[in-house]
């Protein structure tokens, strides 16, 4: 574990020590195919996609990309932003996906020795659906919080995968994000966070099996919504905060509609939530999606302002967090890749058999 | 490659670390352990800038075996901004991109892999910096 | 050191040869050169062959061939160095016999590369590369010349056609040799114009995969008219030089810095230059390595080389024919046997027995054979006196 912090002072049962971000950072890969080029193949109505769940096209991964090479790029992207800390000070690595590259072998090792982090660090592969990378930033929250780190790296990623011909093609994409937390030289504090879990099996993908299943419909109200709307609620709740409050918002986005659908539900206008909403030109990075759309709203986010996330993974659970940003944000902004910008800086658009070869769809005998 | 074979270039593979001689300040990547231009033997290790330039470059058609689902993929000889030539991949370019005098950065991206059963190979490539915002 | 001469020399058909194992074509040349030579045994046996093992599980080449000749108690040794392994194994015989050391030296050059497909050679080839930190990053042997041609290209303005214009050459070269692998007319069209293997290298630029062997007898020269009725042809001089093994690691990408340190080591043994050599078999294995190699020997100037094959000088009838076998181009590229092959037209073509690709009054030619991408290299002048 890394080296300890001096706690500080107690009151009231909370510590009075401010957590948050000390640098953040992502990674997309360049390559997308757009819903149209999906539809064609499978006979299926691309206009339904594009205005009826606001999806329009999907970054898709090149063959030299998975989770790990995703992760090192937005990590470094972090540290770059968290120009202070030394890679060796970081007491854990924690890696959130769906689609780490070994089934046996932690991603976060390959991560740790690519930042010249290691030995002297706590590594953990998490997962849960959608919502791993919040989990882990949740737990390196936590860490620093409790005084046993003084630096942890918590990042989200996926390579997800739906099946050719599903609903989740639309959708599956890639992408990371990547968090240094800690207690000293923050961009954006975190101020308070909840967690609400239960037992909803509405997405899940068995062992050996190469792509997910999911219940349909009951993955909306039941699962997503529910879930979503019992955490963020109760977060506000305990925050004594309103929607009005938040300068931005942004929510677990698997299609375009659900997020814009949740944050309305709860009070938040769709300018509010408009920085963060990615889906619909880069699909959903399940892991990735939620913290991905915070990196988005860092990059423009003026000092004072508040930003309220709350991830959702399938299974289900939800994370949410209030964050504040800090002065610091505006040294760190341009020292790494905008998130929006790689998100628009000249794609390269596929076709379907190459998507289809690009993500082992298709195999060379 | 072997997992040992890999295993034991991480520094090189993951993190650029060259070799500066220290007895005439030449950096070595791959690092040596004798300087060829003055032959001492104490070297310092240093990780190199992340950035470089193409000073020529292919794209193979007819693929090594290991490489065979990338074809075409691009190779070039890029002079990293600290002295190094390095014969690495570029991908992620696009037409005009691909030229001598462009500059490039460092991605860690996979390499190979031992078969879908086999360990995978990561290490560097170069991609355009006219797409890194 | 004692003057050397060639007293036999004999090549197989190149090609892919479906019938002959690696065994069958070593002791075919080797029988043939022993023969020409009039000699029925030596004292020592050097094997030119890059890769037995990888291409046919086979090492331990000089002892095979040795007993397959009969001759199991010879000193037999296998000299490798990529695709210079035969020039190396030349250079071997040439030092055995002028020190003294032996009197009769067999040189076989060998290599059976179809017994394993085309991916698989290439993957053998690439071996000649810097495995770590060349071949690891899926760079292939055309990938590396092509690099070298795209360098040459932007330094000195060479063209994809003056490149291509080297291969339609050879092939007319290659025409007039029964032993060479192709007899095929072609164009600088039909090279631009055939699939690119690494840009801007196309098939047709670069040498084919090829089985084949070729064979050399060595002995002083002050026994070489007691011991052989044929005409005796003299080592001039057998020159090694040599260069990084990565191309990444050159001062200049467009040159053959090794090629041009064996040469200038090759002229002042031999105490000759450029202008005395009437003909060259130089190591063609794509055709921008014809044009470097012809320039690091000092026939051209850096960048003229291209110029003088478009014109006609390297074509036989010019002032200096290069590669009148075909080279590797035409003749193939059974990598190991091609440095004793090349020395072997070149006896060839002293000898006057070159037929309809005869260069008339030849009397000191040239070879030059390297490894890599040039990290060893070895030229041999040869002279009749």
């Amino acid at each position: 574990m890394g080296t300890s912090v001096p706690r500080k002072s107690k009151a009231g049962g909370e510590w009075s020590m401010k957590v948050g971000i000390v640098g953040y950072g992502a990674n997309l890969p360049r390559h997308r195919i757009k819903v149209e080029e999906i539809a064609k193949v499978w006979g299926a109505d691309a206009p339904s996609y594009k205005k009826g769940l606001e999806l329009f096209e999907k970054s898709v991964p090149a063959l030299d990309q998975d989770v790990i090479t995703l992760s090192v790029e937005a990590s470094r992207n972090a540290l770059a932003r968290a120009a202070k800390v030394d890679p060796a000070e970081l007491g854990a690595i924690y890696v959130g996906s769906e689609s780490h590259p070994y089934a046996v072998k932690p991603s976060g090792t390959v991560l740790g020795e690519a930042l010249g982090a290691f030995p002297r660090c706590h590594v953990a592969d998490f997962e849960f659906a959608c919502k791993a990378g919040s989990e882990a930033m949740f737990v390196v929250y936590g860490l620093v919080r409790g005084g046993l780190i003084r630096y942890g790296l918590a990042v989200g990623a996926d390579t997800s995968q739906g099946a050719p011909g599903d609903a989740l093609e639309y959708s599956a994409s890639a992408g990371a994000a990547a968090f240094i937390i800690g207690a000293d030289n923050l961009v954006a504090t975190i101020d308070d966070t909840y967690s609400h879990t239960t037992d909803t099996p509405d997405f899940w993908r068995r062992e050996y099996q190469h792509y997910p299943q999911h219940a349909g419909r009951f993955t909306g109200e039941p699962a997503y919504f529910r879930t979503v709307l019992a955490a963020s609620t109760a977060l506000l709740d305990k925050t004594q905060l309103k929607p009005a409050d938040f300068s931005y918002a942004v929510f677990h986005q698997p299609n375009g509609k659900f997020p814009m659908r949740v944050g309305q539900m709860l009070g938040f206008k769709k300018e509010q939530m408009q920085q963060g909403w990615l889906v619909p030109w880069l699909g959903n990075t399940y892991s990735g999606a939620s913290p991905i759309g915070l990196t988005a709203i860092l990059d423009v986010a003026k000092p004072g302002e508040r930003i309220f996330m709350c991830s959702y993974g399938s299974g289900a659970g939800s994370d949410a967090f209030v964050f504040t940003v800090t002065e610091r944000i505006l040294e760190v902004q341009a020292a790494a890749p905008k998130t929006r910008a790689m998100l628009e800086n000249d794609p390269i658009y596929l076709q379907y058999g190459e998507y289809a070869k690009l993500r082992g769809k298709i195999l060379r005998v | 490659m072997s997992t040992a074979r890999g295993y034991r270039e991480y520094p090189q593979r993951y993190r650029y670390e060259a070799a500066v001689c220290d007895g005439c300040g030449k950096w070595h990547f791959p690092p040596r352990l004798i300087c060829d231009a003055c032959k001492s033997e104490t070297f310092t290790p240093r990780a190199m800038r992340r950035t470089g330039t193409i000073l020529t470059h292919t794209v193979v058609h007819a693929a090594a075996s290991a490489f065979a689902d990338q074809a075409p993929y691009a190779v070039a000889i890029v002079e990293m901004d600290d002295g190094p030539r390095v014969t690495m991949q570029v991908v992620d370019w696009r037409t005009g991109e691909l030229k001598s005098g462009q500059r490039v950065k460092l991605e860690f991206r996979r390499i190979s892999e031992a078969g879908p059963a086999g360990t995978i190979t990561y290490g560097y490539k170069a991609v355009p910096m006219s797409l890194l915002a | 050191m004692r003057d050397v001469a060639i007293v036999g020399a004999a090549i197989t058909k190149f090609g892919e040869l479906w019938q002959q194992s690696l065994r069958a074509l070593a002791v075919e040349a080797s029988l043939a050169a022993l023969k020409d030579a009039g000699v029925d045994h030596v004292d020592a046996l050097y094997v030119g062959a890059m890769s037995g093992g990888l291409l046919v599980g086979q090492e331990h080449l000089g002892a095979l061939l040795a007993d397959a000749l009969g001759q199991s108690h010879i000193a037999a040794t296998r000299v490798e160095g990529a695709c210079a392994s035969g020039g190396l194994a030349l250079r071997q015989g040439f030092l055995a016999v002028a020190s003294g050391a032996a009197e009769v030296v067999l040189v076989t050059g060998v290599e059976k590369m179809t017994d394993v497909d085309g991916v698989v050679a290439t993957d053998v080839l690439a071996t000649a590369a810097d495995q770590e930190w060349e071949a690891m990053h899926g760079v292939t042997f055309p990938g590396l010349y092509a690099m070298m041609a795209r360098a040459h290209m932007q330094r000195f303005g060479t063209s994809a056609r003056a490149l291509a214009s080297v291969a339609a050459k050879n092939h007319a070269h290659g025409i007039k040799n029964p032993q060479a692998q192709f007899a095929l007319r072609l164009t600088a069209d039909d090279v631009l114009s055939s699939a690119m293997v690494a840009d801007p290298l196309h098939a047709l630029e670069c040498a084919p995969i090829s089985d084949g062997a070729a064979a050399l007898v060595l002995v002083p020269a002050t026994k070489a008219m007691q011991l052989s009725k044929r005409l005796v042809v003299h080592i001039a001089a057998s020159a090694q030089a040599g260069d990084t093994m990565m191309l990444a690691g050159r001062a200049s990408l467009s040159e053959l810095a090794g090629v041009a340190r064996a040469g200038a080591l090759a002229y002042q043994q031999a105490g000759k230059g450029p202008t005395d050599i009437a003909v060259c078999e130089v190591h063609d294995c794509f055709t921008i390595a014809e044009i470097m190699a012809t320039e690091a020997l000092g026939f051209f100037e850096p960048g003229q080389a291209a110029a003088a094959v478009e014109a006609g000088v390297t074509s036989l009838g010019g002032r200096l024919p290069i590669n009148t076998s075909g080279g590797l181009k035409a003749r193939g590229h059974p990598v190991g046997a091609t440095g004793v092959a090349q020395a072997v037209e070149i006896v060839t073509q002293l000898r006057g027995e070159a037929g309809a690709r005869q260069v008339a009054g030849a009397r000191v030619g040239m070879t030059q054979n390297m490894g890599g991408t040039g990290a060893t290299a070895v030229v041999h002048i040869l002279e009749v006196r």
